[in-house]
């Protein structure tokens, strides 16, 4: 097949794990302004969630995925409740320390009970391989990753625009101190984002790891092309995460395929020269 | 007219820049080490190195309240260039250090325009997006950096034609002490300058310094390429006194590291940043001989204790302390 078609499809497949992983921040960050640098940690849970149930204790690739949503979630709420809520008032720069701190801590103890290298993880046959379609070659697994991603837009969407709930997650990320006025909890409101940012993220790690790996360092790794998707897609917006999701994955498999000298300096610049342009991100309105 | 209980702002800054006695005292216990510890020599010139680093970033952290997560992008010009001219046969350290500064200095001016247009969230992710696009470039760029084997063949002459760099650390240690000094002289001179006392207003409320007429756009590019001239001075001396440059001197721990440090000792104090990076280092080569790959869980365990107990680093919570105690007799 022409290479052209294979960089795209692989550069949405890889996309769309990008949005997975960094959607939750993205909302999060829009609500309360809160720098979470941990979240790649979260993600990071959710993918030795994955391994240590598949590989230790037999279970089916599948019934893995939900147990890593869940524990990243359940730990992503203790951390808020027991630290980061304390922080919401705090400078930019207080937040960062804090969650890089979280960073550093998960990455030792990563490396302390799994060793620093790669997790191997055996996908059930039916996710391996590839398919032949209209004279094209399609890795199975990243359909599957494209089809899963899409539908969890789908839910989102449907949740923040159709929903009470969602209504009032939007009104909190516009204005959070006029939804307090109005009688939203924001403090609950944000909790449950929070649990579901990260319990998406958990999903994304336990995604990621036929794609791209996984090993100690995948928190600090993925941590900065999270920050990419959510600076440039704009905070608390859906549709701005996909697109600069989208984007990034496209063009850093293009990068690396058509010009490899480069490295990931074309994914660097472009993100730095759109953060200048647009302070607010592509969608982003403030 | 000024009255009583004001006092003319030329007599404040002049309080402010009288030595006090724990500042001496702490100048002279850094010529300890070269007859208490003198196996720990090389690490003594680490800890002078990465000090004059944190120094560098206090200037525009602490006192101009501009958050970088890409520092060491200063650090690692400094660094390559003072070993590209050693490289290129003019091992002659102190011309290599102020050409290292100037190169660093060039490039903080430069960036510095693009710095003093944000902040907040942008700006974090700016300064971390140029930290990691030179450390990329400084990747791909083999031919001239070496890239991932480092940078070989660097060869430093004699300080003044005199001082061999020694295997124990003794011209290592001095040489990145007496650098620390002198350029510490200047800064603690520029923060109680008037010039001093406007960046701190930027850093406490940029709109009301420039309601009153500062120029607030020319201070921070100002200060961020001063800073950026001594982070390239800290690089360079690690490159001269190792012989050796690597890319881990552009690297995102890098630019981690000296911000923990910062954080530790207190920002916005000039003896903070001090502090940070001699209990860092030290910890540091404490325990990474106890388990090499685990000392960033305690980095972290301590960071996260310092954000959550001491906001304001060690020294911020001492003089808590002794204004307790005397508020107290």
């Amino acid at each position: 097949m022409p290479p052209i078609f294979g960089v795209l499809f692989d550069g949405v497949a890889y996309g769309m794990l990008l949005f997975l992983l960094s959607v939750g921040l993205s909302v999060t960050l829009g609500m309360m302004n809160f720098v979470n640098l941990a979240h790649c940690s979260f993600a990071m849970i959710g993918g030795y969630v994955t391994v240590t149930l598949m590989n230790h204790l037999g279970w089916p690739f599948f019934a893995t995925l939900p147990a890593a949503f869940v524990a990243a979630a359940a730990v992503s709420v203790l951390l808020e409740r027991v630290f980061f809520r304390r922080f919401y008032q705090a400078s930019d720069l207080q937040q960062c320390l804090l969650t890089i701190g979280i960073v550093f801590v998960s990455i030792a103890a990563a490396a302390y009970v799994y060793g620093t290298d790669q997790q191997p993880v055996q996908l059930p046959g039916f996710l391996r391989g590839s398919i032949h379609f209209a004279g094209l070659n399609f890795a199975v697994y990243r359909l599957f990753l494209i089809v899963m991603a899409l539908i969890i837009t789908g839910v989102l969407v449907v949740t923040l625009e159709m929903t009470r709930f969602g209504a009032q997650v939007r009104a909190a990320v516009n204005n959070q101190r006029m939804a307090r006025g109005l009688g939203i909890d924001v403090d609950v409101l944000f909790a449950i984002t929070f649990a579901l940012g990260s319990g998406l993220a958990g999903l994304g790690g336990a995604l990621a790891i036929d794609l791209v790996g996984l090993d100690p360092s995948f928190a600090f790794t993925y941590l900065i092309y999270v920050l990419i998707v959510v600076s440039v897609g704009g905070l608390g917006s859906i549709g701005g995460s996909l697109a600069a999701a989208m984007l990034l994955g496209v063009s850093d498999i293009a990068g690396k395929y058509y010009v490899p000298a480069l490295g990931s300096i074309l994914i660097y610049l472009v993100m730095t020269v759109l953060i200048m342009l647009r302070p607010a991100g592509i969608f982003g309105r403030r | 007219m000024s009255s009583a209980s004001i006092a003319e702002p030329r007599d404040y800054l002049q309080a402010q820049m009288r030595w006090r006695w724990g500042e001496i005292v702490f100048w002279l216990a850094t010529l300890l080490p070269f007859f208490v510890v003198p196996d720990y020599l090389l690490l003594a010139s680490q800890v002078a190195i990465a000090a004059l680093f944190v120094l560098s970033l206090d200037l525009i952290l602490g006192f101009a309240g501009i958050v970088s997560l890409g520092h060491a992008a200063y650090f690692g010009t400094g660094a390559y260039t003072a070993g590209l001219i050693s490289k290129w046969g003019w091992g002659e350290p102190l011309t290599g250090l102020l050409a290292a500064a100037l190169a660093a200095g060039l490039f903080g001016y430069v960036t510095s325009f693009i710095v003093a247009r944000f902040r907040h969230l942008p700006l974090i992710m700016i300064t971390l997006g140029i930290g990691l696009l030179l450390q990329e470039t400084a990747n791909s760029a083999s031919w001239l950096t070496g890239g991932f084997d480092g940078l070989q063949g660097i060869h430093t002459w004699p300080i003044l034609g005199r001082f061999r760099f020694d295997l124990y650390g003794y011209t290592a240690y001095g040489y990145a002490l007496a650098a620390l000094f002198v350029i510490f002289l200047g800064a603690r001179r520029l923060i109680h300058s008037p010039f001093g006392l406007a960046l701190r207003g930027i850093r406490d409320n940029s709109q009301r310094m420039r309601a009153i007429g500062a120029a607030t756009h020319s201070h921070i590019r100002t200060i961020y390429t001063i800073a950026a001239m001594i982070a390239g001075a800290a690089g360079a001396i690690l490159a001269q006194t190792t012989e050796t440059v690597s890319l881990e001197v552009l690297g995102f721990q890098r630019s981690a590291d000296v911000l923990v440090m910062l954080i530790l000792g207190g920002s916005g104090r000039l003896y903070g940043g001090l502090l940070g990076a001699v209990v860092y280092m030290v910890a540091r080569d404490q325990f990474s001989g106890l388990n090499p790959q685990y000392w960033y869980f305690w980095i972290g365990l301590l960071l996260i204790a310092v954000v959550v107990v001491l906001p304001n680093g060690l020294l911020g919570g001492l003089s808590l302390l002794t204004r307790r105690v005397e508020a107290r007799s």
